[in-house]
């Protein structure tokens, strides 16, 4: 399909890694079309200054492709007329840039509630780095009228309106959900309080400052976001990082993958009110998150991929303490999973509760742990696999039953390989520097995308650097394509069920609001 | 499971003693908040939580409080579900401006007295966000902030010891609490 489409048309110079096509209304059009057919997976959109960009992958031979269409005239075709998933990242950019997504089928704002001093930040992108210090903006410079929840009418429905501040200690974003008695008839989320304007911020910025705040898109994925962006600012610069840096740049994943998933895993219990697997992972989280501080100086290890290479080697103390880490693992983690295993009351919450129907999960290109336990064979690492995994690859885990178990069995499974991944890479792990300094730019710019396989998902970074500093950055959190799939997965079940469904899926808000 | 549970019964706690001297990142803005958050609360806090945007790795420590290690409850300390119920509010995040009205309203529905305690680089100055256009900044620019624990993110140990310190009304070390 991909090269069908593309076969003729020349990639842009400057893009390095992955081509970038600029192309014609009728090959977007194309492209709309093999999305709604399920030939190609929609990875990303994005605007530019004058542009919109998207990625697509091809599951059958596993090539990613960059496709752009101008919008020079302030408007641009919609994907989302094709394909529902690209809607939200449309309505983004049309907040974003002012680019009139043409057919659009849903136009009110997303990210834009009405209170930044000015409407479309990113239209006319500055090169020079925003002031250090401005003056607070006023709020609420634009009024608007009130957002237009989706009608959901009918005898006996009633609605509860939850967020944005929760219950608990999580993110803010506003659910609205319809019920009829105690079955959700449809929820409709709201996000976008957490936009802090990260694209903008980006934009002007040296590599370093740069990679700082890419770091912080969503902090629980902080070592895979720095990763991604890194990947892509290396690739555009065409440099090398030392073998040993990627190997711990492989390191530092695993050790944030497990530490999630167990945070995960418990918590999901929790929800089913099993509060002794929640305390039991809790304290596993605890050890993994130490040893993360004894290795690399950081709980979270944030700001420890930097261009270049790792901020810090390993010491032989970090790698003991890692593989003490693995050794208490794998002995106490198989008794943990045994209890979940065997105990019915909890199986019956989990088993059959908010199912993704593997369709659905196929058509959003569903990302991580909610597509694989869809049975979506996709994982970056190995579908479109680069160093570490290129020599030492994972196995991908893959499941049918797309419910809540499935989701806690995907990563149930991964830690249990991420382990092994990380006995390898020890014994594997090349001697050598960690950090290079990053070559002068050239005078042009150069681009990259660049794609790297975080806890939740796969995350998608766009760079392109002019003169050593930003000119664009895109980071495409998984959440993208997860929230739309938690509203689906939740329909048909009840109220008191979406702690535990919200929980398999454990969307980023800050990710996703940018 | 019960063989579980007889294993834990048997097991020491994982809970460790904190170091007792002062800690070092936290900035008071009331030199009275101690006493007075003693006076008034006792040996009980009650917190609600309020994320104006942060990245969620401050949310993650937080929630770190609640494990076997940290386990705060055993200083009278527990996270509410309403600010109806709050002592005290824990703001983490630059306040972007999608968020501030939330703020606003969640600090107007928590009774007196109260107290609002900025968590993270991002809530005391708006860290890596700072000058951006959907960012306010410092939480103390949208509601009056009591207390400031710094880091990105702080650690469980650092926000410990920052809310203790709260509660510690004679001096007394930390530690002594346990
Ligand atoms: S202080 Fe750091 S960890 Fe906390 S929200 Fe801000 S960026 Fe995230």
């Amino acid at each position: 399909m991909l090269n069908a489409l593309f076969g003729e048309l020349s990639a842009v110079a400057s893009h390095r890694g992955w081509p970038r096509a600029p192309v014609n209304a009728g090959t977007w059009r194309g492209i709309g079309e093999a999305l709604r057919e399920g030939k190609l997976d929609l990875l990303g959109e994005w605007g530019d200054a004058a542009a919109v960009h998207c990625a697509l992958f091809e599951p059958a031979t596993r090539k990613l492709q960059i496709a752009t269409h101008e919008a020079g005239s302030g408007a641009a075709p919609s994907l989302a007329v094709f394909h529902p998933p690209a809607l939200r990242l449309e309505r983004a950019i049309a907040d974003l840039f002012a680019i009139e997504m043409v057919g659009l089928p849903d136009r009110r704002p997303w990210l834009d509630h009405g209170r930044w001093p000015q409407p479309a930040p990113l239209a006319q992108q500055r090169a020079a780095p925003p002031a250090a210090t401005g003056a607070t903006p006023p709020a609420r410079a634009i009024e608007r009228p009130p957002y237009r929840f989706l009608p959901a009418e009918g005898p006996g429905l009633h609605q509860i309106p939850v967020g944005p501040v929760h219950a608990g200690i999580i993110e803010p974003g506003h659910f609205r959900f319809t019920a009829s008695g105690e079955t959700v008839v449809r929820l409709e989320e709201r996000l976008g309080y957490t936009h802090k304007g990260i694209e903008r911020l980006m934009a002007g910025q040296d590599l370093e400052p740069a990679a700082r705040i890419a770091a912080r898109l969503s902090g629980d994925s902080t070592v895979a976001c720095s990763w991604a962006f890194v990947q892509a600012v290396e690739g555009a610069l065409d440099f090398r990082p030392p073998p040993r840096a990627v190997w711990l740049r492989g390191v530092m994943a695993e050790l944030e993958r497990i530490a999630n998933h167990l945070g995960d895993i418990g918590a999901i219990c929790n929800d089913a009110a099993f509060a002794i697997l929640h305390a039991e992972c809790g304290i596993l989280r605890e050890a993994a998150l130490r040893t993360c501080a004894r290795a690399f100086g950081h709980r979270l290890m944030m700001d420890r991929i930097v261009p270049g290479g790792v901020a810090a080697d390993l010491t032989h103390d970090g790698e003991e303490a890692i593989r003490a880490l693995c050794g208490r693992l794998s002995s106490e983690f198989p008794e943990l999973i045994e209890l979940y295993d065997n105990t019915a009351s909890l199986q019956d919450r989990t088993a059959g509760t908010g199912v993704v129907k593997p369709s659905l999960a196929a058509q959003f290109a569903a990302p991580g742990f909610v597509g694989r336990a869809s049975g979506r064979a996709f994982d970056a690492r190995v579908s479109l696999p680069y160093a570490p995994y290129d020599t030492a690859p994972v196995e991908m885990v893959v499941r049918q039953e797309g419910d809540v178990d499935a989701r806690v069995w995907v990563r149930i499974l991964e830690v249990e390989r991420s382990i092994s991944w990380l006995r390898t890479a020890l014994t594997a792990l090349p001697s050598g520097p960690v950090r290079l300094p990053s070559p002068a730019t050239p005078a042009t710019s150069v681009e990259c995308t660049a794609m790297v396989e975080g806890f939740r998902g796969d995350i998608l970074a766009y760079v392109r650097i002019g003169a050593g500093r930003i000119e664009r950055c895109h980071l495409r959190d998984p959440s993208w394509f997860h929230w739309p799939l938690l509203e689906a997965a939740i329909e048909g079940n009840i109220v008191a069920d979406f702690p535990l469904c919200n929980k398999s899926f454990n969307c980023s808000y800050s990710g996703h609001d940018l | 499971m019960r063989r579980r549970l007889f294993k834990n019964l048997l097991s020491e706690p994982c809970t460790e003693p904190l170091s007792p001297q002062a800690p070092g990142e936290l900035e008071t803005l009331g030199a009275e908040l101690r006493g007075a958050v003693a006076r008034g609360l006792g040996r009980s806090l009650a917190i609600r939580e309020v994320d104006a945007g942060s990245c969620n790795a401050c949310e993650l420590e937080i929630h770190a409080l609640g494990n076997a290690f940290y386990d705060i409850e055993r200083f009278g300390i527990r996270f509410v579900a309403s600010p109806r119920h709050a002592d005290l509010l824990l703001v983490t995040g630059p306040v972007t401006l999608n968020m501030r009205e939330a703020l606003e309203r969640t600090y107007a529905a928590t009774p007196a007295p109260k107290w609002v305690v900025a968590v993270g680089d991002c809530a005391a100055g708006c860290g890596v966000f700072a000058g951006s256009y959907a960012c306010v900044g410092a939480v103390s620019k949208v509601v009056p902030v009591d207390l400031v624990i710094r880091g990105c993110p702080p650690t469980p140990v650092q926000l410990l010891e920052g809310l203790l310190w709260l509660l510690r009304a004679d001096g007394r070390a930390a530690a002594d609490m346990a």
